[in-house]
């Protein structure tokens, strides 16, 4: 499929945190899909001119809902939202879909603005075959995808009895089964509670039918994670979600992680999504504010690495597994829901929003968002905006803009009218941090790589992949004054070249490519010391466990990452 | 002996089929006869005449490159992979592509863009539901294993008995489904909203407001259902064509969905709509995932246009707003109204299918291909959404809808 | 002649000859209607006899079947196996793009005209 391709960027600005590059003008050099030394490279068949450019990694999104049964319901309810067509068809696809979008228009979306890796963050294993479908009906861009763990009977059963060894034996068998990632839990124990009306409201209450509690399941699952040495940790939608107070919650949920300590290569135990989401102090909607300040400082002192969550204002498809959480916002918002309890597995829902600058209670959660950005260590925070949750993927350029420039933030809050409820709510508008570009490509780049654990990428080092975005502007001649430009550029890569190739020419999709799926093989693990708990859970299935499981041969171009812990 | 053989008949998916040789054990009636063999279409036929593969995808390509819009149409029968080239093909043609919900449970659909559906995969029922309704439906008849597999013998976790779990049985006629029920009531036709929406004021603590008599039940009844309901620990309602094919059609979807809403906020309560074919979902969700949209999907202007009641084959064909036709795993000739046939016989039709049926009577092209779950295998949707792998079980000289689809899709582009 | 709501669905003889449309047995299987014994008295048929279905949309010629005591259809609605016979009498269009296959109004009278064989239920 690819071709020895050879690929000459010379003069570029090159911006390589994971290397430490900040900014010096070099050459870099494609071979076969990887970065190589010039005295390797050979003719080139391409040499790109990058003089007054900024050449860096490609993209990545830790955390995006792209793929999966329950992307494709809301884009079955909201056709509203899909009826926008990004594209004709033509040499490659038509494109559909305004925040919600068909595949190919994902694909090509991230391509357009120089993404190249996304990351899928929660399918039910049951249904890994279908999200496995879609993800491979996207193209661009290389993907994986994490299976739900959090309300999975075998896992209460096995975090209750604080058995490690089982539960990594389960981890390694679901996660080979779904050529899953890694190990996402979102509301743990409460998305059982809400096949009883329930939900569960305190990490250290008994899941309703089990004798674990959420902390338990948490830091049973932290720690077979670490000793199975997953590429990625567990990645967690922490209990009580969008409420006030959630911020509590979260800090709890941080402190476990503290408790069980980094992981063997000194890398954090725990990956907090969307954290925005759970950073509200106060009692009610009323008294709602910013516990971003607060949670920011813990964040930075923890062994937990973060992504925003970011709202965009506008119109948007809150979905996520947390089925009580959603069942709850459509209460409020009196939207449209969609539900579905799936097995003995885990559920979800979904039910569209809209986030108006003027509501005081969105303003603080825009405010909240970006006081992570601007506060957390750029070695711990990644920009996501829990597509489609917070709002569009195409809208990181914005957020990426937003914590470089001051003036801009400034400019948004007066020109969309922002409640002024965030002045006393929030300390966004006293904020004059201004991240320089380099911290915005470790927040998009090499972080994200770093915390899933994929050494080949965020990097333009020797060996690493060659997914190369060139940006149309010289970082080290924009001023944070001139968001413009910034703007601009971040949304119209010059060059997004994946795996060696040239894909996208000045923001236009030259090339329809399609990326690899990793998934992990944590081999080495003694799986039937769970054969009994398999079979006996199986007996509650409705599908027999023969047919229960993806074969990689289904998979466009599955890359298996072998992990092999004792 | 081959184990855990998904049936590919109904939206039941059964998929603990285990086949010795040429004998299936665990097969319903209508899944037995599925797997029997039986006339085949011997060869592709171009206006009668056989030809060979080559030439009868030749002529495909060349009809629809030629239509100024055909429909594709049918997919709810075949694998997610034909169906995704299927889209691919419409969407390259210029065409419309439309599914069999279209005249099956399409109604569900637009009542799910209204309100959302509160749903949940088929082990709620057999684990958790103590409340099972079937309303306008007959799963005893279209839905062999349902009530065995997964909804009224069905046992798991919670539901130890068959004391614990009530089932009711709503119908416009006793069908023998009715005779599972603990609780059966008979309504009048196309009082389903009506009845819906009386039970969604006894619900939400307005029984005043219901007359003495809705669509044949009394107040009385009414409550006593209500009531049914309200007491359910887990309730379950699944629902079929009474509700879709009747008066008022995606508004009594929607009254139920709101009942379903409404019973949400005192006890835990979901839907499930009771799909028809074995892969319909998929041949939903893959078009909706490939174009945004999960039927009545028109190209003609280059990109996706959704349009119930325009480009919904039947009145696409009523109004002859299409030039020709290709029809995928499905026979639209026998299961559409006539007038929509009338104008199948006066188009171009291209048929793709393993059996002779009453579509190859009005076909120009018919090109035979194998049969999917028994000769082919691929990615199939049950009809609470989730993936099945279907197994090729017995060889075959056919080609598969997946190669002839993308051999189609290569010519035209 | 008697006036009727017709409605239409799937039976397991149906299903267990979708495949196999061109078959006597598919015809046997869907070329009925179902009907309460009340009404089948006023028509003067007996099982086994035919019927002229009329509606707005078409008409048809079909046997009648009448069903084990308990699960004949209440008086004044007739059950037509899905099918190209019942789709020449219902499937009217209220703009959904779903055509409504159940409920529709209709007469029903006794006839000699013969049912016409599967293979030619098109031809009409």
């Amino acid at each position: 499929m690819s071709k020895s391709k050879v690929i000459h960027i010379k003069n570029g600005v090159v911006v390589d945190p994971a290397q430490g590059i900040e900014g010096e003008v070099m050459d870099v050099f494609v071979r076969d899909g990887k970065i190589v030394e010039e005295s390797e490279a050979g003719k080139a068949d391409e040499v790109i001119d990058a003089r007054g450019m900024t050449v860096v990694p490609g993209g990545i999104d830790i955390h995006a809902h792209i793929a999966g049964p329950k992307v494709t319901a809301g884009r079955a309810m909201r056709p509203e939202d899909m009826k926008y067509a990004r594209r004709k068809t033509g040499a490659l696809r038509c494109a559909m879909g305004k925040v919600l979008m068909t595949c190919p228009a994902i694909g090509y979306e991230y391509a357009r603005m120089g993404y190249t890796t996304a990351i899928e963050p929660a399918t039910p294993a049951l249904y890994a075959i279908h999200t496995h479908e879609e993800l491979d009906s996207i193209p661009m861009v290389d993907k994986a995808v994490l299976p739900l763990f959090g309300n999975w009977h075998l896992t209460f059963r096995f975090a209750a009895e604080n058995d490690v060894e089982r539960m990594k034996a389960f981890i390694a068998w679901a996660i080979e089964r779904s050529k899953g990632f890694g190990v996402k839990v979102v509301n743990p124990g409460g998305v059982e509670a809400w096949k009883y009306g329930r939900n569960v409201h305190s990490l250290n209450e008994r899941i309703p039918g089990f004798d674990a509690t959420p902390a338990e399941v948490l830091t049973t699952l932290m720690k077979a994670s670490i000793e199975l040495d997953l590429p990625h940790k567990v990645h967690v939608h922490c209990n009580n979600l969008g409420v006030p107070g959630s911020a509590e919650t979260t800090a709890e949920t941080i402190k476990l992680a503290a408790k069980v300590g980094e992981s063997k290569d000194g890398r954090e135990s725990l990956h907090i999504t969307h954290i925005q989401f759970n950073a509200y102090t106060g009692e009610k909607w009323r008294d709602m504010g910013s516990g971003a300040e607060e949670l920011a400082k813990l964040v930075n002192s923890s062994p937990v690495t973060v992504d925003i969550g970011q709202p965009i204002f506008g119109h948007t498809t809150t979905m996520t597994a947390d089925g009580p959480f959603e069942f709850a916002l459509h209460k409020l918002v009196k939207g449209k829901w969609i539900n579905k309890d799936v097995e003995i597995e885990t559920g979800g829902g979904i039910v569209p929003i809209t986030y108006r600058a003027k509501s005081p209670v969105n303003a603080v959660q825009w405010a909240v968002g970006l006081e992570f950005g601007l506060l957390v260590d750029a070695d711990k925070v990644v920009i996501s905006t829990d597509y489609p949750n917070g709002g569009p993927f195409v809208e990181y350029p914005y957020i990426m803009t937003l914590l470089m420039s001051r003036k801009f933030r400034e400019r948004e809050i007066r020109e969309k009218g922002v409640n002024s409820y965030i002045e006393k709510a929030t300390s966004l508008p006293s904020l004059d941090v201004e991240r320089t570009f380099y911290e915005i490509v470790k927040m998009t780049r090499s972080t994200p790589a770093r915390i899933l654990g994929l050494r080949a990428k965020g990097s333009l080092r020797i060996g690493a992949d060659a997914d190369i975005t060139i940006y149309p502007f010289d970082c080290r001649n924009v001023s944070p004054e001139e968001y413009e430009v910034l703007l601009k550029g971040l949304r119209n890569a010059a060059y997004t070249i994946k795996d060696g190739e040239v894909v996208v020419r000045d923001g236009e999709i030259v090339k329809e490519i399609w990326g690899r799926t990793f998934w992990v093989n944590a081999k080495g693990v003694a799986r039937e010391i769970i054969e009994e708990d398999l079979n006996e859970v199986f007996r509650y299935y409705t599908v027999s466990r023969g047919n229960y499981g993806v074969k990689k041969e289904w998979l466009r171009r599955a890359e298996e990452i072998a992990v092999d812990a004792c | 002996m081959i184990r855990d053989v998904v049936c590919t008949f109904c939206g039941n998916a059964c998929d603990d089929i285990e086949f010795e040789g040429e004998y299936g054990r665990n097969l319903c009636p209508v899944g037995e006869a599925k797997f029997a063999k039986k006339e085949r279409l011997k060869a592709p036929m171009i206006d009668g005449r056989e030809v060979s593969y080559e030439e009868a995808i030749e002529r495909a390509a060349e009809i629809l490159r030629e239509a100024k819009r055909p429909l594709l149409f049918g997919w709810s029968s075949t694998v997610n992979e034909a169906i995704r080239l299927g889209v691919i093909l419409a969407e390259k043609v210029g065409g419309i592509y439309d599914q069999c919900s279209s005249v099956c449970h399409a109604p569900t659909t637009l009542a799910m863009i209204e309100e959302g559906i509160v749903g949940g995969t088929l082990g709620q029922a057999k684990n958790r539901a103590d409340v099972v309704v079937f309303w306008g439906c007959n799963p005893v008849e279209a839905h062999p294993r349902h009530p065995t597999r997964y909804s009224v013998m069905a046992r798991g976790f919670l539901t130890r008995s068959r004391a614990d779990r009530r089932v009711v049985v709503v119908d416009v006629r006793k069908t023998p489904t009715a005779y599972l029920a603990t609780d059966f009531y008979m309504v009048e036709p196309g009082s389903d909203f009506m009845i819906f929406t009386a039970l969604r004021s006894i619900v939400n603590g307005h029984e005043e407001a219901v007359p003495e008599k809705v669509g044949g039940l009394t107040r009385e009844e009414l409550k006593g259902l209500a009531e049914i309901l309200m007491s359910a620990k887990y309730g379950l309602i699944f629902f079929g064509l009474g509700v879709t094919h009747s008066r008022g059609s995606e508004r009594n979807v929607e009254a139920v969905i709101k009942l379903v809403q409404d019973l949400n906020r005192k006890t835990r309560f979901i839907l499930q709509p009771m799909r028809g074919h074995f892969n319909v979902v998929g041949s939903g969700e893959v078009a909706a995932w490939e174009a945004g949209f999960e039927y009545a999907i028109d190209f003609s202007r280059g990109y996706a246009r959704f349009s119930p009641g325009e480009f919904t084959a039947v009145e696409a064909l009523i109004r002859g707003d299409c030039d020709a036709a290709l029809i995928v795993a499905s026979d639209p000739a026998a299961h559409f109204p006539r007038k929509a046939v009338e104008r199948l016989k006066e188009i171009p039709v291209i048929q793709i299918d393993p059996h002779p049926n009453l579509t190859t009577k009005v076909a120009n092209v018919v090109i035979p291909t194998a049969i999917v779950g028994v000769e082919a295998e691929g990615t199939i949707y049950r009809m609470d959404g989730v993936p099945l792998r279907v197994k090729k079980i017995r060889e075959s000289e056919y080609p598969s809808d997946v190669e002839i689809i993308g051999k189609i899709l290569e010519k035209v582009v | 002649m008697i006036e009727v709501v017709v409605i239409t669905g799937r039976t397991t003889d149906q299903g267990m000859t979708i495949d196999e449309k061109l078959s006597e047995a598919y015809m046997k299987a869907v070329s009925f209607c179902e009907m309460n014994e009340k009404d089948m008295e006023k028509l003067g048929v007996k099982d086994g006899d035919r019927v002229l279905v009329r509606s707005e949309l078409g008409e048809v010629v079909l046997y009648v079947r009448k069903p084990e005591m308990d699960l004949q259809p209440p008086e004044g609605l007739i059950f037509i196996p899905m099918g190209p016979y019942a789709n020449r009498v219902v499937g009217a269009l209220n703009g959904s793009g779903t055509p409504q296959y159940k409920g529709i109004k209709a007469t029903v009278e006794k006839t000699d005209r013969e049912v016409v064989p599967v293979q030619e239920i098109l031809n009409f």
